[in-house]
């Protein structure tokens, strides 16, 4: 639909005035907007301001893509969701919330994981992409399949306190296309240097300052108002409170688009990254069921794998293996019954538990979700917190 | 003396220090000091060729090296060099 035919009822005119009535955006930009198909993929912590920005600002098809469901660990940054979605999937949640919030725009969702079988399908019915997903593999997939089909990929990313936002393969009015991942980044970190939010962690504000950027950033792309972040890298820390913008260029010795192309169709991109786009999820247990297993005589063995002095601090009668040993003490930890893993909040437990797991088959191993501050505080409020 | 930002996901080699003040010509001699004080960093900015590896970026002042002099772009006493290394979270 060009946008020169986009019509607007009474209610949406009066809902878009405040955009409307500025000089430089006006009723053109607004149809635009309406015109516009916008592919959001990852309806997380960057997701959730960024789509209902673009909800809220109107853009009329919007498609979300995500495989996950909502948990109570995402309400601490994912304010898409209430208490109420916890449970949905996250693009069913998302899609109640949006259209609540805009009953005048195309809301599609595809609840599935973006893969290199399914990526140009996707993408192929939208003018662009908005990359809100978290992992390495995915990152060099969209940016892969968004050079090869010539859409824009409006990019952000963050970890702990630091964000970062570009718009990839953007062609300026002059037809010249801008830089994209590639041209950023060749290679992805050897695994395990970047961890992800889910071990790293993630300042919840932080998904919303950067995910706000992104969606002004498809907002521009889309009605052209303003400069686009094109050839530009925004760099922020919420820490410090630096701020940067980069410039960037594109690479001649880009695979994708450089001057001699060796990429020309969607590859694997775990076996590209070293690592899995999905991460396994561990088995977990709560306090209150490791507490039933106390008192009812289940079998199983419990491991503690925090630091001795943590240790001595509190402990609830496990044994002491710390995680950097843990490979070293395989033999210790029992095959056949349960195994219960648990650290101080459940983190470094965690990584016992795909340690063991990836590197032994261990399929008996059941973490301690919060750790031993989680059984303190529900099972034994008289043990000393730390 | 240069000054150098370090990322997020850097400073745990840091001891959580954000800002280095290092001595310098070029941003490889800034490296190399930074890796002298910080040993642990090393691994990270400098590969077995010698080089910066390709997933991190440094930027003097506002220009990726890669379009100036690379490892040898001079640096002067009231240069930012910015180490920017390529995260991928969003999602969870």
């Amino acid at each position: 639909m060009e946008h020169y035919t986009v019509t607007f009822s009474k209610e949406e005119l009066a809902r878009y005035n405040r955009h409307i009535i500025i000089p430089e955006f006006g009723l053109e930009a607004q149809q635009k907007l309406k015109a516009a198909k916008v592919l959001v993929v990852g309806s997380g912590g960057l997701g959730s301001p960024l789509l209902l920005y673009l909800a809220a600002a109107g853009v009329g098809n919007i498609g979300i893509v995500d495989f996950d469901i909502v948990d109570d660990s995402n309400l601490q940054r994912q304010v898409l969701f209430g208490v109420e979605s916890v449970g949905l999937a996250k693009v069913e949640g998302a899609k109640r919330r949006l259209q609540s919030l805009n009953p005048h725009i195309n809301i599609t969702v595809y609840n599935t994981q973006i893969t290199s079988n399914n990526a140009f399908e996707l993408i192929s019915g939208y003018d662009l992409v908005a990359d809100g997903t978290d992992n390495f593999p995915t990152r060099y997939l969209i940016n892969d399949a968004c050079v090869l089909l010539g859409k824009v990929n409006v990019y952000a990313s963050i970890f702990q306190f630091e964000g970062q936002v570009s718009v990839f393969n953007y062609k300026n009015p002059n037809g010249e296309v801008g830089p994209n991942y590639r041209d950023l980044y060749a290679s992805p970190p050897p695994p395990g240097l970047v961890p992800s939010c889910a071990e790293g962690g993630v300042l919840g504000v932080l998904p919303g300052i950067i995910g706000s950027l992104q969606a002004l950033e498809v907002i521009k792309v889309i009605t052209g108002v303003g400069e686009v972040l094109s050839g530009r890298f925004y760099s922020f820390d919420a820490l410090t409170f630096e701020s940067r913008t980069f410039k960037i260029r594109r690479n001649p010795s880009n695979p994708l688009n450089g001057d001699n192309p060796t990429i020309t169709a969607l590859i694997d991109y775990e076996q590209f990254c070293g690592m899995k786009a999905v991460e396994r999820k561990i088995k977990e247990i709560d306090a209150l069921e490791l507490h039933k297993w106390e008192t009812s005589g289940v079998d199983y063995q419990i491991i503690d794998v925090r630091e001795p002095h943590e240790y001595e601090i509190v402990n609830i009668g496990a044994e002491l293996i710390p995680l950097a040993s843990v490979v070293d003490n395989v033999a210790k930890i029992d095959r056949k019954k349960k195994v219960v893993v648990q650290c101080k909040t459940g983190n470094r437990s965690g990584k016992a538990i795909r340690e063991l797991e990836d590197k032994f088959g261990f399929e008996n191993l059941y973490n301690l979700k919060g750790g031993i501050l989680a059984y303190i505080r529900d099972v034994e409020p008289g043990l000393t917190g730390y | 003396m240069a000054t150098v930002f370090i990322p997020t996901p850097l400073r745990k080699f840091t001891n959580h220090t954000s800002k280095v003040e290092v001595p310098g010509g070029t941003v490889m001699e800034v490296i190399q000091t930074l890796t002298s004080t910080y040993p642990p960093l090393q691994r990270h900015l400098i590969n077995a060729d010698g080089k910066v590896p390709s997933f991190i970026n440094i930027f003097v002042d506002d220009d990726d090296i890669r379009n100036l002099q690379q490892e040898q772009t001079p640096v002067k006493s009231n240069t930012i060099v910015s180490i920017v290394p390529a995260i991928a979270g969003g999602l969870k």
